[in-house]
């Protein structure tokens, strides 16, 4: 066995990634050869650590030197004075990973990681996704073993049930209970599947668990599939995330050589193996019959409920269903036990969730907290608060499911019931900021348009119902809006609630509703005064130039695409507001911030 | 069938028999077929489709009906470009519309459009998942993120001639 002195983690996430980790890594291996390291400091390519926001990542152990934002050209200072000469390069460090004598913080003492607890995110960031071997040394495929050569299915139930873990896909239903639906279903052929089309705007959780940890999904299908008694998994992925795709087939083909899938796993007789099947942009296939349709081959249409998967699934076979994240929980109830699990969370929501945070804060990227950590905490504390001083207007959780959490409600734990009773829900786990900036009735508006697109067309509530509610909602950021529109809208967004089939329809009106609760002011200052608040709404805008700023320089006068604006040298211009197609090309021009929307 | 289309596109045809071949006998053959007939062509013109209904012994129809039910399935020819706006929540209330527009502006062609000489195709896409880097564009594979919409320029004269 090799020996490092040093060990330098990159992030290979997807925020990373894009970020140029890539150049990163391939610069740190040249640099290592130049100096002759190579033999002595390992370079990792890892998963997500979280922090998008500062990405590309690099940690260097065992000093655990937290490097934000590096980019290739930095990577030579770093080899040759921290990791030749020792001296750690202090600039280049994440700004809240040192204390004030710039000695530095262990990870769990960084604002951001301070309240995380790390479950199903544990390897990401820690490991090398692409190499079963350093799973295995975190105690990979231990909970495997324990099932097959210790334990009945029956047992395999009880302590899932035991532990409480709810679906982390959004709904969440108890996923013990899934499990013993689908055990108890007789038949010759069973299916296990994974359900990884994330496809909520704004949610990164999944894929950065199959980009980061591959492996524990697979070991969860394993053991699912041994509790329920099938011999095939399908996990259903995205086409849009090539990375894991890349990384999970690459983990099926290790662990096909490593045994621990195939034909008899540990030696026993039980036998497992997973196929990828991609999804092709529906996000209608995150509904469980949708998906199972599309892995069948056809166009990806939700079916009534029942029967239910646990039934009549996948090519008409009982079929368990569970979400990424549920399945990177189930190792570690497995080996921990499921009073362990029971001690993190609420009554109610055991254990930890995943969120993506995006949208107006500081720390935009990925954070695991127990269930009931309020929104403030994760906002404030995890997140870093809003940038530019901007003061907070709603979080969005749940996607196009969910709803809109205004200010008064900030202090929510967050858990399934907590959420439901604000009018959102916990979703699969994106959480967008959003902040005086941002317009309630375009979000809502955002939303239905999204979900007129996706409807996959079956049933009429869901077609026609989201499209009248979509039009309705043009009319009002158009300034047309009359009075009756709200009434209108919540009317047919509680027809749809009820009569839709799948719950994209179900709950497709959310965004509108819930943000017709808490923020109907803006809606009616749409419709009645013909004005956005927030500035956003382009039809509602005037663009106007203040006078006593503005210096006459005519930087304005040239930028203007149709000739709006006009006035003599030296003195304050003016806009046609007959003319201006709003574009605010001269507001980001002008240098004297004369311009304004109003 | 068009014998042409089979004779210029020999190669691909045979890779995509090879696929065929693959998955045939196995459940739930069409999907995977026909991504690797989308990467081979670029897009899934009536002969691929055609083909792929005999080689399986399925009508057209189903072929054609999953080819449009799915977004990442197109009929027509794409740009040697493909350049998605991430039009995802995060990128959203970033200020992804203003980088759609832009973009539309620079190409003069509207989203969902190819420009004539074929060197673009302009998507609004779903959330691509790089919520960190809000508003994101995507050109192939390359990823640009934190934009406003003055960076478009220089991002699309790099790949004008390409």
């Amino acid at each position: 066995m090799e020996f490092f002195r040093s060990h330098v983690l990159i992030c290979g996430g997807t925020g990373c990634h894009s970020s140029g980790s890539a150049d990163v890594m391939e610069t740190f291996k040249t640099e290592l050869e130049k100096h002759n390291l190579e033999k002595e400091i390992k370079l990792v390519q890892t998963g997500c650590f979280g922090l998008c926001a500062v990405g590309p990542v690099v940690i260097v152990y065992p000093e655990g030197a937290f490097y934000s934002r590096i980019t290739a050209d930095d990577v030579p200072r770093i080899v040759t004075e921290h990791l030749l000469k020792g001296r750690i390069v202090t600039d280049l460090l994440y700004h809240d990973s040192i204390h004030e004598d710039e000695v530095i913080k262990s990870l769990n003492e960084v604002e951001f990681y301070k309240k995380q607890k790390r479950i199903a995110l544990r390897n990401c960031g820690v490991i090398d996704p692409e190499n079963i071997d350093e799973y295995i040394a975190f105690d990979g495929y231990k909970a495997l073993g324990k099932v097959l050569l210790e334990m009945t299915p029956e047992e395999t139930i009880e302590i899932i049930k035991a532990s409480g873990l709810r679906g982390r896909g959004g709904a969440g239903f108890p996923t013990g209970l899934k499990w013993e639906f689908t055990a108890k279903a007789e038949s010759d052929k069973k299916y296990v599947c994974c359900n990884a089309d994330e496809g909520d705007p704004g949610a990164f959780m999944d894929r950065s668990i199959l980009e980061g940890d591959p492996h524990s999904v697979l070991e969860a299908m394993t053991i699912a599939g041994y509790a329920v008694g099938a011999d095939q998994g399908y996990i259903y992925v995205r086409a849009e995330y090539p990375i894991a795709v890349k990384r999970l087939t690459i983990a099926i083909g290790q662990a096909r050589e490593a045994g621990l899938l195939g034909k008899n796993i540990f030696g026993t007789d039980f036998s497992f193996d997973i196929e990828l099947r991609l999804g092709a942009g529906a996000f209608v296939c995150g509904e469980e019959t949708a998906l199972m349709a599309s892995i069948e081959g056809y166009r990806g249409e939700p079916r009534p409920r029942p029967p239910f998967p646990a039934v009549k699934g996948v090519f008409g076979k009982p079929t368990l269903l569970n979400n990424v994240e549920t399945y990177a929980n189930i190792p570690q109830i497995i080996l921990n036990g499921p009073e362990w699990f029971q001690t993190i969370g609420t009554e109610k929501s055991k254990g930890t969730k995943v969120f993506a945070l995006g949208g107006k804060i500081n720390n935009t990227g990925l954070v695991e907290v127990p269930m009931g950590t309020t929104l403030r905490e994760i906002i404030y504390e995890v997140g870093g608060g809003i940038p530019n001083g901007k003061k907070f207007k709603a979080a969005q959780t749940g996607g196009p499911s969910g709803g809109c959490i205004p200010v008064e409600h900030l202090d929510t734990p967050i858990d399934y019931d907590s959420l439901a009773k604000v009018g959102s829900m916990m979703g699969s786990g994106g959480l967008i900021v959003m902040d005086e900036d941002n317009c309630m009735v375009d979000i809502a508006r955002f939303f239905l348009d999204f979900t007129v697109d996706e409807s996959c067309g079956k049933c009429p509530p869901c077609r026609i119902g989201t499209k009248r509610m979509l039009e309705i909602l043009d009319r009002i950021v158009e300034g047309k809006g009359e009075e009756g529109d709200i009434e209108k809208l919540e009317e047919l967004g509680k027809t749809i609630k009820s009569a839709s089939l799948c719950g994209l329809g179900q709950t497709a009106p959310n965004p509108v509703l819930s943000t017709l609760q808490y923020f109907r002011d803006e809606y009616e200052a749409h419709i009645r005064d013909k004005r956005c608040p927030a500035g956003v709404c382009q039809k509602l805008l005037q663009i106007i130039i203040q006078a006593d700023l503005c210096k006459g320089c005519g930087l304005c006068v040239k930028v203007c695409p149709v000739d709006a604006i006009s006035g003599e040298r030296r003195s304050p211009h003016t806009i046609d507001q007959s003319k201006c197609i709003k574009c605010g090309a001269c507001l980001e021009k002008c240098p004297f911030k004369a311009i304004v929307k109003g | 069938m068009s014998a042409s289309i089979l004779q210029e596109n020999k190669e691909k045809f045979e890779e995509l028999q090879r696929t065929i071949d693959e998955y045939k006998d196995k459940e739930g053959p069409l999907m995977p077929i026909m991504h690797k007939a989308q990467d081979l062509f670029g897009y899934l013109p009536i002969e691929v489709q055609e083909y792929i209904a005999e080689a399986l012994d399925i009508p057209v129809t189903d072929i054609y009906g999953v080819a449009t039910f799915y977004s990442q399935f197109t009929l027509k020819p794409q740009g040697k470009y493909t350049i998605g706006v991430c039009m995802g929540t995060a990128c959203y209330v970033k200020g992804a519309q203003a980088v759609l527009d832009e973009l539309k502006k620079e190409l003069n062609i509207e989203a969902g459009d190819t420009t004539e000489d074929y060197q673009f195709t302009l998507e609004a896409t779903r959330c691509l998942g790089a919520c960190g880097l809000a508003p994101v564009i995507m050109i192939n594979d390359d990823v640009y993120g934190r934009l406003v919409p003055s960076d478009i320029k220089g991002i699309i004269d790099k790949y004008r001639d390409k």
